[in-house]
């Protein structure tokens, strides 16, 4: 479609209301418009049209013509006679045209729902009370609204198999499928390969695999969000909380610069599932089955929980006396950056670059993405260290240069983000001649040899920005809190700066932050932490197009051309 | 006079030493209708066919020239013909004579249609279990092919287009013609949604694509013969051309017969070509176009007002065998497959039969469909079985009444009109049922498997 037929607009009349829709946009989304919903099953945006439930029959008219002078045939009153077409028609499948009426609520709409929605539950299992869907089930909620309240069959329900293993994360209850093909659709269409499809005939039709192949793709689990009701459900998460329970919250994944949009669902400060957020920018409604595994950081045993000084521990305050004791013994510091810390972060820390200068690096965590929505850069915030400063080229794998400072002795202290320098290319032996301050999330070599050691919290313990490889600036809000004890990472680093600046040190708020990093950072500018959209902003690239990033073509992103 | 039949199509077939092969096709004048239409222009043919007021043998009677109109050749795209040898309508079983006994007849015609829309490539989809007619078609096909007849360069024409045939697995639904392209593509034979896949704009491969019936394309050889105008003339207005029905039930001959449009009622073919029903036996009900036509009470009289609004006011042994009087008295035409049942049918156990048929051929895609069909099977094969309540015929008739007009394909009709109808004009039986549970017959009975 060229910009000028996207942007042609029509007027159609849904019970009567006109309302202006891009023309040849289909009536589900047409009909949502003045506020109104379509039940419907089959029909996904971001897929084929399949048109099989036939929940979303409405009744579609145009104004009519006489046939010889080509005039309006007006009613009584003056106005525009209806023709109505005999049959319903799917508004999945029908496309708004200029003049189109469209009804939703006539008596025989009202019937079509309640038949279909009759048809869907005769050989339906109907115990929702076990079943994993409940709570966010589409037959469920339409059943209420058009269900008949009473059943008419009485014959024998159909047997299908209840519990089979598609792959190594999915499970399906075919009795519970109401075959809308939208997993099938989603393979063929998203993942771009065949997994699953239906056999047997009729009624007696049954969703699997295709012979001998396993349901493995990375982005399985996505059938289980856009299956309408409870066949297919996530191996881990099935029968483990009921969701009406799970409280959801707006985060990043940081499983690679794609920055996929997520719902992080938690209860109780514990989180019990992570799914997509449609960003239709950034990655769909869709995302991949790794990046729901990332939770599990949060209680890895590996993970970091107190604060201490050469090997003991201690409370905040007196870690920090000894960060900053260390730099009075030897002030030849030199800092390891994340890409994985949030933009605030990364600012703090350029801060106190600032106050106590020294070589930055930072390094580069390459991989083979997938193309899709894993990108080739596994770390969220790459372009954040840019903006930050933090870092004015690409990174590179490892840290030679950071090495020789190490070993000619022009450097004595190491301030270390989240990075494990023995896997950089920085033996330990050349770490015993420094003394190591180290803030990261999880324990290893380097947490090990640092002088103090000062835990962070993860992603989903903190509220913060990242910007992905396409310079959008997007927010993650804290889901759970973090061990106890422990304190944001803004509030630790600009703690450490208030100490080298000789100012009372008072707790930062994002909001005030926001201030000093909108006015400090050209790049920021005009914005605030609570204006960014969810679905974040893209930010001026420009400045940074002599960069060779790493990332290939992912979905909505095409490195050649971005502005 | 007793009626007769007059057989334009079946004109050779049955007699004596009549054979399949070419040279016995050509011997009797085969292949110079093509050649003779080669020499004209395309558009001419297509004009010939609209004058000639073909309607589809397959099921729908949809004019053949107004169906060719819709091609959308602006695309660019290769056309595709497909003969749709499907047949698969319960009691149907006239295009297997046309295919077995004179295939040629059928090749010039889907030569000629070829030639007509321009076809690239052409396909019959013939019905799996004709297995024999595939071979025949196929020998035929080689025979035409090695004459020039149809392939490279046809009769010198410059047009070339080759043939293939295609067997279907057993399907019913593959004989809908977008389930069909489905299958022919390769894949599930779940029929397409209209909008937007019309087979003339998005068909095999989503190029503009003609299917037709058999006898429908055996029928394009004549009118082309003998002109679209002159071809008119047989049949009655809009109704034209000569029409093979197949026969089956308690009758004396069952069989095909082949006549003019209109040419005569259901008495006649009744009484005169079948010769009647069994000694002692009187007529109760008849389905006139395959079992998905609604059925006929043959106790009802039929009345109301024909097209040009002249009243009528028939007997069932009145209606005129053409594709609009069926119409007329609220059934179909369809594929011209007359079930005839006597006193004798229990029609509870008639209709348990069909629903037990297309509740297994319903090919499970969209929901009405999908579930009312084995609803309703499941109901009927409770009734049979000696569980019948005296709600199930009105619990039948409102499932029957959620399945049309709502699904995907036309299946969904198909399925709901013979339930829809027969409790209709036979509701008394159904309630009966209810008070002769005792007599009833094991459940078994009534499941395709
Ligand atoms: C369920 C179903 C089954 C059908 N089976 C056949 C068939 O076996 N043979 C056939 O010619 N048409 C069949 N049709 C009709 C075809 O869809 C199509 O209308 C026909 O082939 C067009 O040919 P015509 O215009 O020459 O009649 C069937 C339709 C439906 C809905
Ligand atoms: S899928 Fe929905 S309607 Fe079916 S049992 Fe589960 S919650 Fe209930
Ligand atoms: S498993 Fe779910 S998504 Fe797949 S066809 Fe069945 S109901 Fe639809
Ligand atoms: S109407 Fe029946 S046969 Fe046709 S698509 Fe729907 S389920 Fe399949
Ligand atoms: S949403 Fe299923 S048919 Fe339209």
């Amino acid at each position: 479609m060229n910009e000028q037929e996207t942007a042609k607009q029509v007027t159609i009349y849904v019970d009567g209301q006109a309302v202006q829709v891009p023309a040849g946009m289909n009536l589900i989304e047409a009909v949502a418009q003045v506020g109104k919903e379509v039940p419907h099953y089959c029909y996904h945006p971001k897929l084929s049209i399949a048109g099989n439930c036939r929940m979303c029959l409405v009744e579609v008219g145009s104004p009519m013509r006489d046939r010889q002078t080509g005039e309006a045939v007006l009613e009584t009153d003056g106005s525009p006679k209806i023709g109505w077409a005999p049959k319903p028609a799917i508004a999945c499948a029908e496309q708004a045209r200029e003049g189109m009426h469209v009804r939703t609520e006539s008596n025989l709409i009202k019937d079509c729902r309640n038949g279909v929605m009759e048809f869907l539950l005769v050989n339906h299992p109907l115990d929702c009370p076990i079943c994993d869907q409940a709570g966010e089930c589409s037959l469920q909620e339409f059943a209420t609204d058009y269900g008949r309240g009473y059943s008419r069959f009485i014959e024998e329900k159909n047997v299908k198999p209840k519990r089979t293993r598609l792959g190594p994360r999915i499970t399906l209850d075919d009795e519970r499928c109401i075959l809308c093909s939208r997993c099938v659709r989603f393979c063929d269409e998203i993942i771009g390969e065949s997994f699953l499809g239906f056999v047997d005939r009729g009624s007696y039709s049954t969703l699997t695999n295709y012979p001998g192949k396993d349901f493995d793709s990375n982005y399985s689990l996505n059938t289980v969000d856009i299956c309408p009701v409870g066949a297919l459900t996530s191996t881990d998460f099935r029968f483990k909380m009921r969701v009406w329970f799970l409280k959801p919250t707006k985060s990043i994944c940081t499983e690679s610069s794609v920055g996929v949009n997520t719902e992080v669902w938690s209860r109780e400060g514990k989180i019990y599932r992570i799914t997509p957020r449609t960003n239709n920018a950034v990655n769909d409604d869709w995302m991949s089955d790794s990046g729901r595994e990332l939770y599990k950081q949060v209680e890895a045993d590996t993970r970091l929980k107190e604060f201490r000084v050469d090997g003991n521990r201690v409370k905040l305050g007196e870690a920090l006396d000894r960060v900053v004791e260390l730099f009075k013994v030897d002030d030849r510091v030199a800092y390891v950056g994340s890409a994985h810390a949030s933009l605030e972060e990364q600012f703090l820390l350029k801060q106190l670059v600032a106050v106590k200068p020294g070589p930055v690096s930072l390094a580069a965590h390459e991989q083979d993405g997938d193309g899709f929505l894993i990108s080739n850069d596994a770390t969220p915030n790459l372009r954040g260290a840019l903006v930050t400063g933090l870092i004015d080229q690409k990174p590179r794998p490892a840290l030679p240069e950071l090495a020789e400072l190490i070993e000619s002795g022009s450097v004595k202290l190491l301030f270390v983000v989240n990075e494990d320098l023995t896997q950089l290319g920085i033996t330990e032996a050349l770490l015993r001649k420094v003394d190591i301050v180290y803030l990261g999330t999880q324990k290893n070599q380097t947490s090990r040899m640092a002088k103090v050691e000062l835990p962070m919290l993860t992603v989903f313990e903190k509220s913060g920005t990242f910007i992905n490889q396409a310079f959008r600036l997007q927010k993650f809000h804290q889901v759970v809190p973090g061990p106890a004890g422990l304190l944001p990472d803004i509030h630790i680093l600009s703690r450490l700066l208030g100490l080298f600046q000789g100012i009372e040190p008072k707790p930062t708020s994002l909001d005030n932050l926001w201030q000093a990093m909108a006015n400090g950072l050209p790049a920021l500018k005009g914005h605030a932490f609570a204006t960014i959209p969810d679905e974040g902003v893209l930010l001026d690239a420009s400045p940074y197009k002599h960069i060779n990033f790493c990332e290939g073509e992912t979905l909505h992103y095409n490195p050649d051309c971005t502005t | 006079m007793a009626a007769q039949e007059t057989r334009m199509l079946l004109k050779y077939t049955d007699e004596p030493g009549y054979t399949p092969d070419i040279g016995c096709y050509i011997k009797h004048g085969g292949y110079e209708t093509l050649k003779k239409a080669l020499k004209l222009k395309p558009e001419e043919l297509r004009q010939e066919i609209k004058d000639s007021e073909i309607r589809g043998r397959g099921g729908a009677g949809f004019p053949t020239g107004v169906k060719w109109g819709f091609i959308d050749y602006k695309s660019g795209k290769p056309v595709y013909l497909i003969c749709n040898a499907d047949e698969s309508e319960p009691g149907t079983f006239k295009d297997r004579q046309l295919m077995y006994k004179d295939p040629h007849q059928l090749l010039e015609g889907m030569m000629i249609s070829a030639y007509a829309i321009q076809a690239k490539l052409s396909f019959i989809y013939i019905r799996g279990e004709m297995f024999r007619g595939a071979k025949i078609l196929e020998q035929a096909i080689e025979e035409a092919r090695a004459k020039g007849f149809l392939g490279d360069n046809i009769c010198g024409s410059g047009y070339s287009c080759d043939m293939l045939v295609h067997r279907g697995a057993g399907a019913y639904i593959c004989g809908e013609e977008t389930g069909l392209i489905e299958s022919l593509e390769g894949k599930r034979a779940y029929p397409r949604i209209k909008p937007p896949y019309f087979p003339a704009v998005f068909g095999l491969y989503q190029c503009p694509t003609i299917v037709n019936n058999v006898e429908t394309l055996c029928h394009v050889k004549h009118a082309i013969d003998m002109g679209g105008k002159e071809f008119a003339k047989i049949g009655t207005p809009g109704n034209t051309g000569t029409r093979i029905w197949s026969v089956s039930g308690h009758i004396q001959k069952p069989g095909y017969y082949e006549f003019p449009c209109g040419g005569i009622t259901m008495g006649e073919l009744i009484y005169d070509l079948c010769g009647g029903l069994y000694p002692g036996r009187k007529l109760k009900a008849v389905i006139p176009g395959g079992t998905s036509s609604k059925v006929l009470n043959a106790e009802d009289r039929y009345t109301g007002k024909l097209k040009d609004g002249t009243p009528f006011d028939w007997s069932i042994n009145d209606i005129p065998l053409d594709f609009d009087s069926f119409v007329h008295v609220g059934s179909m035409s369809g594929s011209a497959a007359v079930i005839v049942m006597d006193d004798s049918t229990d029609m509870v156990e008639a209709l348990a039969n069909i629903n037990a048929f297309y509740a297994h051929e319903s090919c499970g895609q969209c929901t009405p469909c999908r579930e009312g069909c084995l609803w309703m099977n499941k109901i009927t094969s409770r009734m049979m079985a000696g569980n019948a309540k005296e709600t199930d015929a009105d619990l039948l008739h409102s499932v029957s009444l959620q399945i049309s007009g709502r699904t995907i394909c036309a299946h969904g009709e198909a399925a709901a009109w013979p339930t829809e109808s027969f409790v209709d004009k036979f509701r008394d039986e159904f309630l009966a049922k209810a008070s002769g549970n005792a007599s009833a017959k094991p459940e078994s009975a009534y499941r395709l498997i």
